[in-house]
Protein backbone atom coordinates (compact mmCIF):
# COMPACT_ATOMS: atom_id res chain seq x y z
CA UNK A 1 0.00 0.00 0.00
CA UNK A 2 1.24 3.46 -0.88
CA UNK A 3 -0.18 6.92 -1.29
CA UNK A 4 0.13 8.17 -4.82
CA UNK A 5 -0.56 11.59 -6.32
CA UNK A 6 -2.68 11.80 -9.44
CA UNK A 7 -2.94 14.93 -11.57
CA UNK A 8 -6.31 14.71 -13.25
CA UNK A 9 -7.54 17.18 -15.85
CA UNK A 10 -10.78 18.78 -14.69
CA UNK A 11 -12.84 21.07 -16.85
CA UNK A 12 -15.12 21.28 -19.84
CA UNK A 13 -15.16 22.56 -23.42
CA UNK A 14 -14.39 26.12 -22.34
CA UNK A 15 -11.58 25.70 -19.84
CA UNK A 16 -9.91 23.33 -17.49
CA UNK A 17 -6.80 22.53 -15.49
CA UNK A 18 -4.98 19.72 -13.74
CA UNK A 19 -6.01 19.08 -10.13
CA UNK A 20 -4.06 16.94 -7.73
CA UNK A 21 -5.58 14.06 -5.82
CA UNK A 22 -3.97 11.75 -3.36
CA UNK A 23 -5.13 8.20 -2.84
CA UNK A 24 -4.00 4.88 -1.50
CA UNK A 25 -3.10 2.31 -4.10
CA UNK A 26 -2.52 -1.39 -3.69
CA UNK A 27 -1.01 -4.18 -5.73
CA UNK A 28 -2.91 -5.13 -8.87
CA UNK A 29 -4.72 -1.80 -9.23
CA UNK A 30 -5.11 -0.21 -12.63
CA UNK A 31 -5.49 3.50 -13.33
CA UNK A 32 -9.26 3.16 -13.67
CA UNK A 33 -9.43 1.69 -10.15
CA UNK A 34 -7.56 4.69 -8.83
CA UNK A 35 -9.86 7.09 -10.67
CA UNK A 36 -12.89 5.34 -9.21
CA UNK A 37 -11.35 5.52 -5.76
CA UNK A 38 -10.72 9.24 -6.18
CA UNK A 39 -14.33 9.65 -7.34
CA UNK A 40 -15.51 7.90 -4.21
CA UNK A 41 -13.18 9.68 -1.80
CA UNK A 42 -12.70 13.23 -2.97
CA UNK A 43 -14.18 14.06 -6.36
CA UNK A 44 -17.74 12.80 -6.65
CA UNK A 45 -18.33 14.96 -9.72
CA UNK A 46 -15.32 13.65 -11.68
CA UNK A 47 -16.59 12.51 -15.09
CA UNK A 48 -15.06 9.37 -16.55
CA UNK A 49 -16.41 6.98 -19.17
CA UNK A 50 -15.96 3.27 -18.56
CA UNK A 51 -17.76 0.03 -19.02
CA UNK A 52 -16.13 -3.42 -19.14
CA UNK A 53 -12.91 -2.95 -17.14
CA UNK A 54 -11.43 -5.68 -19.35
CA UNK A 55 -9.99 -3.79 -22.30
CA UNK A 56 -12.75 -4.85 -24.63
CA UNK A 57 -15.27 -2.00 -24.72
CA UNK A 58 -12.88 0.81 -25.57
CA UNK A 59 -14.67 3.31 -23.32
CA UNK A 60 -12.00 4.38 -20.84
CA UNK A 61 -9.53 5.87 -23.31
CA UNK A 62 -7.45 8.68 -21.87
CA UNK A 63 -3.91 10.00 -21.84
CA UNK A 64 -1.91 8.60 -18.97
CA UNK A 65 1.45 10.23 -18.41
CA UNK A 66 1.12 11.73 -21.86
CA UNK A 67 0.43 8.52 -23.79
CA UNK A 68 -3.01 7.48 -25.05
CA UNK A 69 -4.01 4.32 -23.19
CA UNK A 70 -6.97 2.46 -21.79
CA UNK A 71 -7.27 3.29 -18.10
CA UNK A 72 -8.51 -0.21 -17.32
CA UNK A 73 -5.46 -1.84 -18.91
CA UNK A 74 -2.78 0.38 -17.39
CA UNK A 75 -1.41 -1.20 -14.28
CA UNK A 76 -0.09 1.12 -11.61
CA UNK A 77 2.80 -1.18 -10.71
CA UNK A 78 4.18 -0.68 -14.22
CA UNK A 79 4.50 3.06 -13.59
CA UNK A 80 6.82 5.29 -11.64
CA UNK A 81 4.65 6.17 -8.69
CA UNK A 82 7.22 8.46 -7.08
CA UNK A 83 6.12 11.10 -9.59
CA UNK A 84 2.48 12.24 -9.89
CA UNK A 85 0.55 10.23 -12.47
CA UNK A 86 -1.12 12.54 -14.98
CA UNK A 87 -4.47 11.66 -16.52
CA UNK A 88 -6.08 13.83 -19.18
CA UNK A 89 -8.78 13.35 -21.80
CA UNK A 90 -7.97 12.45 -25.41
CA UNK A 91 -6.63 15.57 -27.09
CA UNK A 92 -7.91 14.87 -30.59
CA UNK A 93 -11.57 15.25 -29.63
CA UNK A 94 -13.66 17.90 -27.87
CA UNK A 95 -13.87 17.59 -24.12
CA UNK A 96 -17.36 17.15 -22.71
CA UNK A 97 -16.36 17.07 -19.07
CA UNK A 98 -13.16 16.07 -17.28
CA UNK A 99 -11.96 12.80 -18.84
CA UNK A 100 -14.93 12.36 -21.15
CA UNK A 101 -14.59 13.41 -24.77
CA UNK A 102 -17.12 13.64 -27.57
CA UNK A 103 -16.04 11.00 -30.07
CA UNK A 104 -19.13 11.28 -32.28
CA UNK A 105 -17.01 12.62 -35.15
CA UNK A 106 -15.75 9.07 -35.59
CA UNK A 107 -19.23 7.70 -36.14
CA UNK A 108 -19.98 10.41 -38.69
CA UNK A 109 -16.81 9.46 -40.55
CA UNK A 110 -17.74 5.78 -40.51
CA UNK A 111 -21.08 6.50 -42.15
CA UNK A 112 -19.30 8.06 -45.12
CA UNK A 113 -17.26 4.95 -45.93
CA UNK A 114 -18.73 2.83 -48.71
CA UNK A 115 -20.28 -0.26 -47.08
CA UNK A 116 -19.58 -3.90 -47.77
CA UNK A 117 -20.74 -4.91 -51.24
CA UNK A 118 -20.44 -8.68 -51.70
CA UNK A 119 -20.23 -10.33 -55.08
CA UNK A 120 -23.15 -12.44 -56.27
CA UNK A 121 -23.59 -15.62 -54.18
CA UNK A 122 -21.60 -18.65 -55.26
CA UNK A 123 -24.35 -21.11 -54.49
CA UNK A 124 -28.06 -21.43 -55.24
CA UNK A 125 -28.96 -21.07 -51.57
CA UNK A 126 -27.46 -17.57 -51.53
CA UNK A 127 -24.25 -18.53 -49.72
CA UNK A 128 -20.63 -17.96 -50.63
CA UNK A 129 -17.59 -20.19 -50.56
CA UNK A 130 -14.61 -18.78 -48.68
CA UNK A 131 -11.33 -20.22 -47.52
CA UNK A 132 -9.96 -19.40 -44.08
CA UNK A 133 -6.72 -18.39 -45.78
CA UNK A 134 -8.59 -15.63 -47.63
CA UNK A 135 -10.14 -14.03 -44.57
CA UNK A 136 -7.19 -14.37 -42.21
CA UNK A 137 -5.76 -11.01 -43.16
CA UNK A 138 -8.96 -9.09 -42.48
CA UNK A 139 -9.65 -10.93 -39.24
CA UNK A 140 -6.86 -8.96 -37.60
CA UNK A 141 -8.75 -5.76 -38.37
CA UNK A 142 -11.93 -7.11 -36.83
CA UNK A 143 -10.24 -7.08 -33.42
CA UNK A 144 -10.65 -3.30 -33.26
CA UNK A 145 -12.64 -2.21 -30.19
CA UNK A 146 -13.03 1.39 -31.38
CA UNK A 147 -11.28 2.91 -28.39
CA UNK A 148 -10.00 5.65 -30.73
CA UNK A 149 -6.58 5.75 -29.10
CA UNK A 150 -5.07 5.50 -32.60
CA UNK A 151 -7.12 8.48 -33.70
CA UNK A 152 -6.00 10.36 -30.61
CA UNK A 153 -2.28 9.75 -31.04
CA UNK A 154 -2.29 10.48 -34.78
CA UNK A 155 -0.66 13.89 -35.14
CA UNK A 156 -2.70 14.67 -38.26
CA UNK A 157 -5.79 14.84 -36.06
CA UNK A 158 -4.22 15.63 -32.71
CA UNK A 159 -1.94 18.50 -33.73
CA UNK A 160 -3.08 19.50 -37.21
CA UNK A 161 -6.83 19.05 -36.72
CA UNK A 162 -7.45 17.76 -40.23
CA UNK A 163 -10.72 16.18 -39.15
CA UNK A 164 -12.54 17.15 -42.33
CA UNK A 165 -9.83 15.92 -44.72
CA UNK A 166 -8.45 12.87 -42.96
CA UNK A 167 -10.33 9.92 -41.50
CA UNK A 168 -7.58 8.64 -39.21
CA UNK A 169 -6.02 5.21 -38.59
CA UNK A 170 -9.18 3.60 -37.20
CA UNK A 171 -10.99 4.16 -40.45
CA UNK A 172 -8.09 3.07 -42.59
CA UNK A 173 -8.29 -0.19 -40.68
CA UNK A 174 -12.03 -0.28 -41.34
CA UNK A 175 -11.44 0.46 -45.02
CA UNK A 176 -8.76 -2.24 -45.18
CA UNK A 177 -11.13 -4.79 -43.65
CA UNK A 178 -13.62 -4.05 -46.42
CA UNK A 179 -11.18 -3.51 -49.28
CA UNK A 180 -9.27 -6.73 -48.63
CA UNK A 181 -12.34 -8.85 -47.99
CA UNK A 182 -12.49 -11.71 -50.49
CA UNK A 183 -16.17 -11.15 -51.23
CA UNK A 184 -16.20 -7.38 -51.45
CA UNK A 185 -16.43 -5.75 -54.86
CA UNK A 186 -16.64 -2.09 -53.93
CA UNK A 187 -13.87 0.30 -54.97
CA UNK A 188 -12.87 2.72 -52.23
CA UNK A 189 -9.50 3.80 -53.57
CA UNK A 190 -10.62 7.12 -55.02
CA UNK A 191 -12.24 8.04 -51.70
CA UNK A 192 -9.12 6.99 -49.80
CA UNK A 193 -6.98 9.27 -51.91
CA UNK A 194 -9.29 12.25 -52.17
CA UNK A 195 -11.83 12.71 -49.41
CA UNK A 196 -10.25 10.43 -46.79
CA UNK A 197 -6.73 11.80 -47.07
CA UNK A 198 -4.57 8.70 -46.86
CA UNK A 199 -1.73 10.81 -48.24
CA UNK A 200 -1.63 12.75 -44.98
CA UNK A 201 -0.37 9.67 -43.14
CA UNK A 202 3.39 9.96 -42.79
CA UNK A 203 3.87 6.53 -41.25
CA UNK A 204 4.87 7.50 -37.73
CA UNK A 205 3.48 4.15 -36.54
CA UNK A 206 2.17 5.80 -33.38
CA UNK A 207 -1.25 4.27 -34.05
CA UNK A 208 0.29 0.80 -34.03
CA UNK A 209 2.15 1.56 -30.80
CA UNK A 210 -0.94 2.55 -28.83
CA UNK A 211 -3.39 -0.06 -30.14
CA UNK A 212 -4.54 -2.12 -27.13
CA UNK A 213 -5.51 -4.96 -29.47
CA UNK A 214 -2.03 -5.01 -31.02
CA UNK A 215 -3.36 -4.53 -34.54
CA UNK A 216 -0.45 -3.82 -36.85
CA UNK A 217 -2.29 -0.80 -38.18
CA UNK A 218 0.47 0.83 -40.20
CA UNK A 219 2.11 -2.20 -41.79
CA UNK A 220 -0.97 -4.32 -42.39
CA UNK A 221 -3.67 -1.75 -43.09
CA UNK A 222 -2.41 1.72 -43.97
CA UNK A 223 0.66 0.88 -46.07
CA UNK A 224 -1.16 -1.82 -48.10
CA UNK A 225 -3.93 0.71 -48.77
CA UNK A 226 -1.33 3.31 -49.75
CA UNK A 227 0.13 0.76 -52.16
CA UNK A 228 -3.30 0.13 -53.68
CA UNK A 229 -3.72 3.87 -54.12
CA UNK A 230 -0.31 3.94 -55.82
CA UNK A 231 -1.49 1.16 -58.18
CA UNK A 232 -4.53 3.16 -59.10
CA UNK A 233 -3.21 6.71 -59.28
CA UNK A 234 0.58 6.90 -59.38
CA UNK A 235 1.94 3.86 -61.15
CA UNK A 236 1.17 3.71 -64.86
CA UNK A 237 2.97 0.39 -65.33
CA UNK A 238 0.98 -1.48 -62.72
CA UNK A 239 -2.23 0.08 -63.93
CA UNK A 240 -1.48 -1.16 -67.41
CA UNK A 241 -0.63 -4.61 -66.08
CA UNK A 242 -3.87 -4.78 -64.06
CA UNK A 243 -5.95 -4.09 -67.17
CA UNK A 244 -4.96 -7.55 -68.31
CA UNK A 245 -5.01 -9.08 -64.84
CA UNK A 246 -7.85 -7.80 -62.63
CA UNK A 247 -7.49 -7.62 -58.86
CA UNK A 248 -10.19 -10.02 -57.69
CA UNK B 1 -10.24 25.33 -43.59
CA UNK B 2 -10.05 22.25 -41.43
CA UNK B 3 -12.64 21.58 -38.80
CA UNK B 4 -11.13 22.05 -35.35
CA UNK B 5 -12.63 19.40 -33.15
CA UNK B 6 -10.24 19.37 -30.27
CA UNK B 7 -10.76 21.73 -27.41
CA UNK B 8 -7.46 21.29 -25.57
CA UNK B 9 -4.73 23.65 -26.71
CA UNK B 10 -2.04 21.97 -28.79
CA UNK B 11 1.29 21.63 -27.10
CA UNK B 12 4.34 23.50 -28.40
CA UNK B 13 7.31 21.70 -29.91
CA UNK B 14 8.84 19.08 -27.67
CA UNK B 15 6.23 19.49 -24.95
CA UNK B 16 4.60 16.35 -23.63
CA UNK B 17 3.51 14.76 -20.40
CA UNK B 18 5.40 11.60 -21.32
CA UNK B 19 7.84 10.61 -18.61
CA UNK B 20 9.89 8.17 -20.62
CA UNK B 21 13.01 9.07 -22.61
CA UNK B 22 11.07 9.53 -25.85
CA UNK B 23 13.79 11.72 -27.36
CA UNK B 24 16.46 8.99 -27.46
CA UNK B 25 15.17 7.14 -30.55
CA UNK B 26 14.82 10.23 -32.79
CA UNK B 27 18.20 11.46 -31.58
CA UNK B 28 19.91 8.16 -32.39
CA UNK B 29 18.18 8.03 -35.79
CA UNK B 30 19.31 11.60 -36.48
CA UNK B 31 22.92 10.87 -35.51
CA UNK B 32 23.21 7.55 -37.36
CA UNK B 33 21.55 8.76 -40.56
CA UNK B 34 23.52 12.00 -40.57
CA UNK B 35 26.77 10.12 -40.02
CA UNK B 36 25.93 7.72 -42.81
CA UNK B 37 25.03 10.48 -45.27
CA UNK B 38 28.19 12.43 -44.43
CA UNK B 39 30.41 9.35 -44.77
CA UNK B 40 28.71 8.10 -47.96
CA UNK B 41 29.00 11.54 -49.58
CA UNK B 42 32.66 11.80 -48.61
CA UNK B 43 33.34 8.27 -49.88
CA UNK B 44 31.48 8.91 -53.13
CA UNK B 45 33.64 11.94 -53.89
CA UNK B 46 36.92 10.16 -53.13
CA UNK B 47 36.95 8.26 -56.42
CA UNK B 48 39.79 6.04 -55.21
CA UNK B 49 40.49 3.13 -52.88
CA UNK B 50 37.27 1.39 -53.76
CA UNK B 51 38.89 -1.77 -55.08
CA UNK B 52 41.19 -4.06 -53.18
CA UNK B 53 42.32 -7.12 -55.17
CA UNK B 54 39.07 -9.01 -55.81
CA UNK B 55 37.00 -6.87 -53.47
CA UNK B 56 34.87 -4.02 -54.75
CA UNK B 57 33.22 -1.48 -52.47
CA UNK B 58 29.40 -1.62 -52.73
CA UNK B 59 29.39 2.18 -53.08
CA UNK B 60 31.16 1.80 -56.43
CA UNK B 61 29.37 -1.29 -57.66
CA UNK B 62 28.85 -2.01 -60.47
CA UNK B 63 32.35 -1.10 -61.56
CA UNK B 64 31.65 1.29 -64.40
CA UNK B 65 35.15 1.79 -65.78
CA UNK B 66 38.58 0.37 -65.39
CA UNK B 67 41.66 2.37 -66.15
CA UNK B 68 45.22 2.95 -65.04
CA UNK B 69 44.52 6.26 -63.37
CA UNK B 70 41.91 4.62 -61.21
CA UNK B 71 44.40 2.12 -59.89
CA UNK B 72 42.34 -0.77 -61.20
CA UNK B 73 43.62 -3.47 -63.44
CA UNK B 74 41.46 -4.33 -66.38
CA UNK B 75 42.56 -7.95 -66.07
CA UNK B 76 41.05 -10.77 -64.12
CA UNK B 77 37.41 -10.74 -63.22
CA UNK B 78 37.22 -7.06 -62.34
CA UNK B 79 36.01 -5.90 -65.71
CA UNK B 80 34.44 -2.49 -65.82
CA UNK B 81 30.90 -2.45 -67.09
CA UNK B 82 31.92 -0.09 -69.86
CA UNK B 83 35.53 -1.24 -70.21
CA UNK B 84 38.36 1.22 -69.83
CA UNK B 85 37.54 4.80 -68.99
CA UNK B 86 36.80 6.38 -72.39
CA UNK B 87 38.81 9.24 -73.78
CA UNK B 88 35.70 11.40 -74.01
CA UNK B 89 35.15 11.16 -70.27
CA UNK B 90 35.35 14.87 -69.64
CA UNK B 91 34.95 14.85 -65.92
CA UNK B 92 38.19 13.48 -64.50
CA UNK B 93 37.09 14.09 -60.95
CA UNK B 94 33.58 12.84 -61.42
CA UNK B 95 33.22 9.76 -59.29
CA UNK B 96 31.22 6.79 -60.63
CA UNK B 97 29.72 6.45 -57.17
CA UNK B 98 27.77 9.61 -57.88
CA UNK B 99 26.04 7.78 -60.71
CA UNK B 100 25.47 4.64 -58.65
CA UNK B 101 24.48 5.84 -55.19
CA UNK B 102 21.31 7.76 -56.14
CA UNK B 103 19.53 4.44 -56.76
CA UNK B 104 20.06 2.79 -53.36
CA UNK B 105 19.74 6.22 -51.73
CA UNK B 106 16.38 6.72 -53.46
CA UNK B 107 15.26 3.27 -52.33
CA UNK B 108 16.04 4.09 -48.71
CA UNK B 109 14.73 7.65 -48.88
CA UNK B 110 11.34 6.45 -50.09
CA UNK B 111 11.24 3.34 -47.88
CA UNK B 112 8.16 3.27 -45.67
CA UNK B 113 10.20 2.53 -42.57
CA UNK B 114 12.81 5.24 -43.12
CA UNK B 115 10.13 7.77 -44.01
CA UNK B 116 8.53 7.43 -40.60
CA UNK B 117 11.94 7.48 -38.93
CA UNK B 118 13.38 10.53 -40.63
CA UNK B 119 10.15 12.55 -40.51
CA UNK B 120 10.47 12.20 -36.77
CA UNK B 121 14.21 12.67 -36.43
CA UNK B 122 14.83 15.43 -38.98
CA UNK B 123 11.50 17.16 -39.38
CA UNK B 124 9.95 16.65 -35.94
CA UNK B 125 6.68 15.77 -37.60
CA UNK B 126 6.21 14.65 -34.82
CA UNK B 127 9.46 14.13 -32.87
CA UNK B 128 7.80 11.20 -31.10
CA UNK B 129 4.28 9.97 -30.47
CA UNK B 130 2.14 12.42 -28.47
CA UNK B 131 4.88 15.07 -28.43
CA UNK B 132 4.19 18.63 -29.58
CA UNK B 133 5.26 19.71 -33.07
CA UNK B 134 7.05 22.86 -34.24
CA UNK B 135 4.79 23.76 -37.19
CA UNK B 136 1.11 24.51 -37.57
CA UNK B 137 0.81 23.73 -41.27
CA UNK B 138 0.97 20.18 -42.54
CA UNK B 139 0.73 18.76 -46.03
CA UNK B 140 1.81 15.19 -45.44
CA UNK B 141 2.52 13.10 -48.51
CA UNK B 142 -0.40 14.63 -50.34
CA UNK B 143 1.47 17.21 -52.38
CA UNK B 144 4.91 17.96 -53.76
CA UNK B 145 7.60 17.15 -52.84
CA UNK B 146 6.54 14.27 -50.59
CA UNK B 147 3.99 12.93 -53.04
CA UNK B 148 7.05 11.63 -54.89
CA UNK B 149 7.45 9.03 -52.14
CA UNK B 150 4.90 7.06 -54.15
CA UNK B 151 7.57 6.06 -56.65
CA UNK B 152 9.16 3.79 -54.04
CA UNK B 153 8.41 0.65 -56.07
CA UNK B 154 10.45 1.95 -59.00
CA UNK B 155 13.46 2.31 -56.72
CA UNK B 156 12.68 -1.22 -55.54
CA UNK B 157 13.15 -2.53 -59.08
CA UNK B 158 16.61 -0.94 -59.18
CA UNK B 159 17.40 -2.24 -55.69
CA UNK B 160 16.67 -5.81 -56.82
CA UNK B 161 18.94 -5.29 -59.82
CA UNK B 162 21.67 -4.04 -57.48
CA UNK B 163 21.31 -7.18 -55.37
CA UNK B 164 22.32 -9.28 -58.37
CA UNK B 165 25.26 -6.99 -59.03
CA UNK B 166 26.41 -7.12 -55.41
CA UNK B 167 25.92 -10.89 -55.37
CA UNK B 168 28.24 -11.08 -58.37
CA UNK B 169 30.78 -8.96 -56.48
CA UNK B 170 30.51 -11.25 -53.47
CA UNK B 171 30.94 -14.27 -55.74
CA UNK B 172 34.00 -12.65 -57.31
CA UNK B 173 35.40 -12.10 -53.82
CA UNK B 174 35.94 -15.88 -53.59
CA UNK B 175 38.54 -15.83 -56.38
CA UNK B 176 42.04 -14.66 -55.58
CA UNK B 177 45.15 -14.07 -57.60
CA UNK B 178 47.88 -16.14 -55.91
CA UNK B 179 50.39 -15.84 -58.73
CA UNK B 180 50.12 -12.11 -59.19
CA UNK B 181 49.49 -12.59 -62.88
CA UNK B 182 46.27 -10.61 -62.79
CA UNK B 183 44.13 -13.73 -63.17
CA UNK B 184 41.73 -14.22 -60.29
CA UNK B 185 41.31 -17.99 -60.52
CA UNK B 186 42.29 -19.30 -57.08
CA UNK B 187 39.25 -20.19 -55.05
CA UNK B 188 39.44 -19.12 -51.45
CA UNK B 189 37.90 -17.16 -48.61
CA UNK B 190 39.06 -13.95 -47.03
CA UNK B 191 37.67 -11.68 -44.36
CA UNK B 192 36.66 -9.35 -47.19
CA UNK B 193 34.74 -12.20 -48.82
CA UNK B 194 32.73 -12.67 -45.64
CA UNK B 195 32.19 -8.93 -45.33
CA UNK B 196 30.82 -8.69 -48.87
CA UNK B 197 28.69 -11.83 -48.49
CA UNK B 198 27.19 -10.49 -45.29
CA UNK B 199 26.47 -7.25 -47.11
CA UNK B 200 24.48 -9.11 -49.77
CA UNK B 201 22.67 -11.16 -47.13
CA UNK B 202 21.58 -8.10 -45.15
CA UNK B 203 20.62 -6.10 -48.22
CA UNK B 204 18.59 -9.07 -49.48
CA UNK B 205 16.75 -9.28 -46.17
CA UNK B 206 16.04 -5.57 -46.32
CA UNK B 207 15.03 -5.45 -49.99
CA UNK B 208 12.88 -8.56 -49.92
CA UNK B 209 11.04 -7.33 -46.84
CA UNK B 210 10.01 -4.13 -48.60
CA UNK B 211 6.38 -3.07 -48.16
CA UNK B 212 6.03 -2.37 -51.87
CA UNK B 213 7.34 -5.80 -52.76
CA UNK B 214 4.94 -7.32 -50.26
CA UNK B 215 2.14 -5.60 -52.12
CA UNK B 216 3.43 -6.48 -55.58
CA UNK B 217 3.96 -10.19 -54.92
CA UNK B 218 0.52 -10.77 -53.48
CA UNK B 219 -0.72 -8.02 -51.19
CA UNK B 220 -2.78 -6.57 -54.02
CA UNK B 221 -4.89 -9.74 -54.15
CA UNK B 222 -7.99 -10.34 -52.06
CA UNK B 223 -8.16 -14.07 -52.68
CA UNK B 224 -5.05 -16.05 -51.80
CA UNK B 225 -6.34 -19.61 -51.90
CA UNK B 226 -6.44 -19.79 -55.69
CA UNK B 227 -2.77 -18.85 -56.13
CA UNK B 228 -0.57 -20.89 -53.76
CA UNK B 229 2.74 -19.79 -55.32
CA UNK B 230 1.92 -16.09 -54.94
CA UNK B 231 0.64 -16.73 -51.44
CA UNK B 232 3.92 -18.41 -50.51
CA UNK B 233 5.84 -15.41 -51.88
CA UNK B 234 3.55 -13.05 -49.96
CA UNK B 235 4.08 -15.02 -46.75
CA UNK B 236 7.86 -14.99 -47.21
CA UNK B 237 7.98 -11.25 -47.85
CA UNK B 238 5.60 -10.66 -44.94
CA UNK B 239 7.92 -12.67 -42.71
CA UNK B 240 10.89 -10.46 -43.61
CA UNK B 241 8.69 -7.37 -43.48
CA UNK B 242 7.90 -7.92 -39.80
CA UNK B 243 11.54 -7.12 -38.99
CA UNK B 244 11.97 -4.53 -41.74
CA UNK B 245 13.37 -1.97 -39.32
CA UNK B 246 16.07 -4.35 -38.10
CA UNK B 247 17.06 -5.29 -41.65
CA UNK B 248 17.06 -1.61 -42.61
CA UNK B 249 19.52 -0.59 -39.92
CA UNK B 250 21.77 -3.64 -40.12
CA UNK B 251 22.07 -3.40 -43.89
CA UNK B 252 22.72 0.34 -43.76
CA UNK B 253 25.50 0.02 -41.23
CA UNK B 254 27.01 -3.02 -42.93
CA UNK B 255 27.11 -1.44 -46.37
CA UNK B 256 29.05 1.46 -44.86
CA UNK B 257 31.35 -0.97 -43.06
CA UNK B 258 31.93 -2.88 -46.32
CA UNK B 259 33.13 0.31 -47.95
CA UNK B 260 35.32 1.10 -44.95
CA UNK B 261 36.81 -2.39 -45.07
CA UNK B 262 37.67 -2.28 -48.77
CA UNK B 263 38.92 1.29 -48.45
CA UNK B 264 41.23 0.61 -45.53
CA UNK B 265 42.57 -2.59 -47.12
CA UNK B 266 43.15 -0.71 -50.35
CA UNK B 267 44.98 2.03 -48.47
CA UNK B 268 47.14 -0.56 -46.74
CA UNK B 269 45.91 0.38 -43.29
CA UNK B 270 44.15 -2.94 -42.76
CA UNK B 271 45.48 -6.25 -44.04
CA UNK B 272 42.97 -8.67 -45.44
CA UNK B 273 43.48 -12.23 -44.23
CA UNK B 274 42.57 -14.93 -46.71
CA UNK B 275 43.41 -18.47 -47.71
CA UNK B 276 42.88 -20.29 -50.94
CA UNK B 277 41.99 -23.89 -51.69
CA UNK B 278 43.47 -24.04 -55.18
Amino acid sequence: MARVTFKIWRGDKQAGEFKEYNTEVSEGMVVLDAVHQIQAESANDLACRWNCKAGKCGSCSAEINGMPRLMCMTRLNDMNLDEPVSIEPMRAFPVMKDLVTDVSWNYRVKKKIKPFKPRLPDNDDGSWNMQQQDVERVQEFRKCIECFLCQDVCHVLRDHHKHDEFIGPRYFVYNAALEMHPLDEEDRLADLKKSQGIGYCNITKCCTKVCPENITITDNAIIPLKERVVDEFYDPLTKLFRIFKPRK
Amino acid sequence: MSEDLSSLKRRPWGMTLRQDTWWIVPLVVFLVLTSFVVYATWAAFQNEHYVHRNYLSPFYSPLLFTGGDMGISGDGHQHGLFGDKPGWWLLPFFSPALLILPFPAGFRMTCYYYRGAYYKAFWADPSACAVGEPRNNYLGENSLPLILQNIHRYFLYFAILFLFILAYDAFSAFFFDNDGDGKFTNFGVGVGTLVLCMNVFLLTGYTFGCHSLRHLVGGWMDIFSSTPAKTKCYDCVSCLNRQHMVWAWCSLLWVAFSDVYVRLCSMGIWTDVYFTFT
